[in-house]
């Protein structure tokens, strides 16, 4: 599984104070998951079972974020049918007036099982696409079978007409295929097609030399995605994770820290975004502790980087402050060594030598092989 | 494909786009998949009146009469914003 912006930014709310209430929450049901992608989103130190929230704990935290207004749930992992109590959770979550979302790899959805999904309300479905080949996909994701197993779900979907948004991620291996990719998604009966680039956190950042795309492939990827969402208006939308290495400007991550997303990990952690925990400084709140309303308005992890007032020059006198919010804080830290800092992607920043640095290196060196994730 | 909508095509909001009374920040939003679209009074009004069976004529000459507007403006109006939702898929034609 790879959610590099797996919370899509909707448009801005009306404040009721100075922090606006949460629109989205990715909940991370599990780490388990039967693949292994090298550029899975979960942190290099996955949590096993044991600790995971139960049942009932997971209804209530869905309920305590419809009541400080949360309207879109995204059900995640892991792989989230993993969890055997998937469908009492998605029917937790309905019966809260949350927007359910499954986003997914497919394995373990069997057609009994999405027969219940259906009936307990699930109102879409983010199916994750490794390659458009079984060998390219299943090498990608370290599952064997994992590809056909997925076409068969996907036909699934559409026989039931649950509305379907396929999320191709996107890398050095397969972003030459995007054509393909979009034939596949028109075929499969997809509203709507994800073209993410790998974002490099955790096992990606692992795996930086060899997912990295080249300038050629990122140009050529840009230009087709414009060409189709032109051609394909009214048939297929389209969402664009650019990779952001070749950016002249960074990714608005979260859509600004602690303003629209959360994010809760297997065990209860809350988190600002699914990366930041790498932040070592940062404490968080637990809802098996704290409620969710305090974590949200009044945890000093959520406030740390709120809104512009903690930002550095050359964001403070930046007109383009309230665009991109400084970018990635766990970028910034990651990079330039401060998550404090502007995000090294931009061009502005004293420290984006650094980006041009790694790509010069990594452009120069062969092709590693993958270091799968495990647990 | 255009996304303009002919004065017989009925327009209706299709598996997985629904309206939603906020009651966290009152008002009405717009859910879809992995999107949430605060709407504004007119927005509330335009889609109200979507149910899959009334054609798009029908619709502009009844906002126009509760607007006391012309027709050819609010034509343009719902045009633009419905042709909107069209692109991002939040909204289904039948003809």
């Amino acid at each position: 599984m790879n959610k590099p912006s797996p919370i899509e930014q909707p448009e801005p709310a009306q404040s009721t104070g100075n922090v606006p209430p949460p629109l989205a929450m990715l909940a991370e049901l599990t780490h388990r998951c039967p693949l292994s992608c090298p550029y899975c989103s979960n942190p290099l130190t996955l949590s096993g079972k044991d600790g995971e929230l139960d049942t009932s704990e997971w209804i209530d935290v869905f309920r305590q974020a419809a009541d400080i207004g949360v309207l879109q749930l995204h059900i995640s992992g892991g792989e989230p049918a993993s969890r055997r109590d998937l469908v009492e959770l998605v029917e937790g979550a309905e019966k809260a007036g949350l927007y359910t979302n499954l986003v997914t790899s497919g394995v373990g959805l069997t057609p009994r099982r999405m027969d219940e999904l259906e009936q307990a309300g699930l109102e879409h479905i983010q199916l994750s696409l490794q390659g458009t080949n079984a060998e390219l996909a299943d090498r990608i994701g370290g599952y064997k079978g994992g590809f056909e197993r997925k076409m068969q779900v996907a036909a699934e979907i559409a026989k039931r007409g649950i509305p379907l948004t396929l999320n191709a991620v996107m890398h050095r291996h397969n972003m030459d295929d995007l054509e393909h990719t979009i034939e596949m998604a028109l075929e499969l009966g997809a509203r709507r097609l994800e073209v993410a680039c790998v974002q490099f956190h955790g096992w990606a950042l692992k795996n930086r030399a060899a997912l990295m795309p080249t300038r050629q492939q990122t140009d050529k990827v840009k230009q087709q995605v414009a060409e189709a969402q032109e051609r394909l208006r009214g048939v297929l939308a389209f969402d664009f994770v650019p990779p952001d290495y070749y950016a002249d400007f960074p990714k608005a991550c979260m859509g600004g820290w602690g303003s629209t997303g959360l994010n809760i990990t297997p065990d209860g952690t809350v988190l600002p975004c699914h990366v930041a925990q790498s932040i070592p400084h940062l404490e968080f709140g637990n809802i098996r502790q704290t409620p969710l309303r305090d974590i949200w308005y009044d945890s000093a992890a959520f406030n740390a980087y709120r809104g512009t007032d903690w930002m550095p020059e050359p964001c403070t006198s930046c007109e383009r402050k309230e665009i991109d919010f400084g970018g990635c804080r766990c970028q910034a830290l990651l990079l330039a060594g401060d998550a404090g800092a502007v995000d090294p992607v931009c061009t502005r920043s004293p420290d984006h030598g650094r980006i041009t640095d790694i790509l010069t290196a990594e452009m120069a060196a062969d092709t590693p092989e993958f270091t799968y994730r495990k647990l | 494909m255009t996304l303009e909508l002919t004065t017989t095509d009925r327009p209706y909001l299709p598996r997985g786009v629904r309206m939603h009374k906020d009651r966290v920040r009152g008002g009405v939003v717009l859910l879809a998949p992995e999107k949430a679209i605060l709407l504004d009074d007119i927005g509330v009004a335009i889609l109200s009146r979507i149910d899959g069976k009334r054609r798009f004529g029908e619709i502009i000459a009844d906002l126009a009469e509760a607007f006391k507007a012309p027709p050819a403006q609010i034509e343009s109006d719902v045009q633009r914003f419905l042709g909107g939702l069209r692109a991002r898929m939040y909204l289904g034609v039948t003809p």
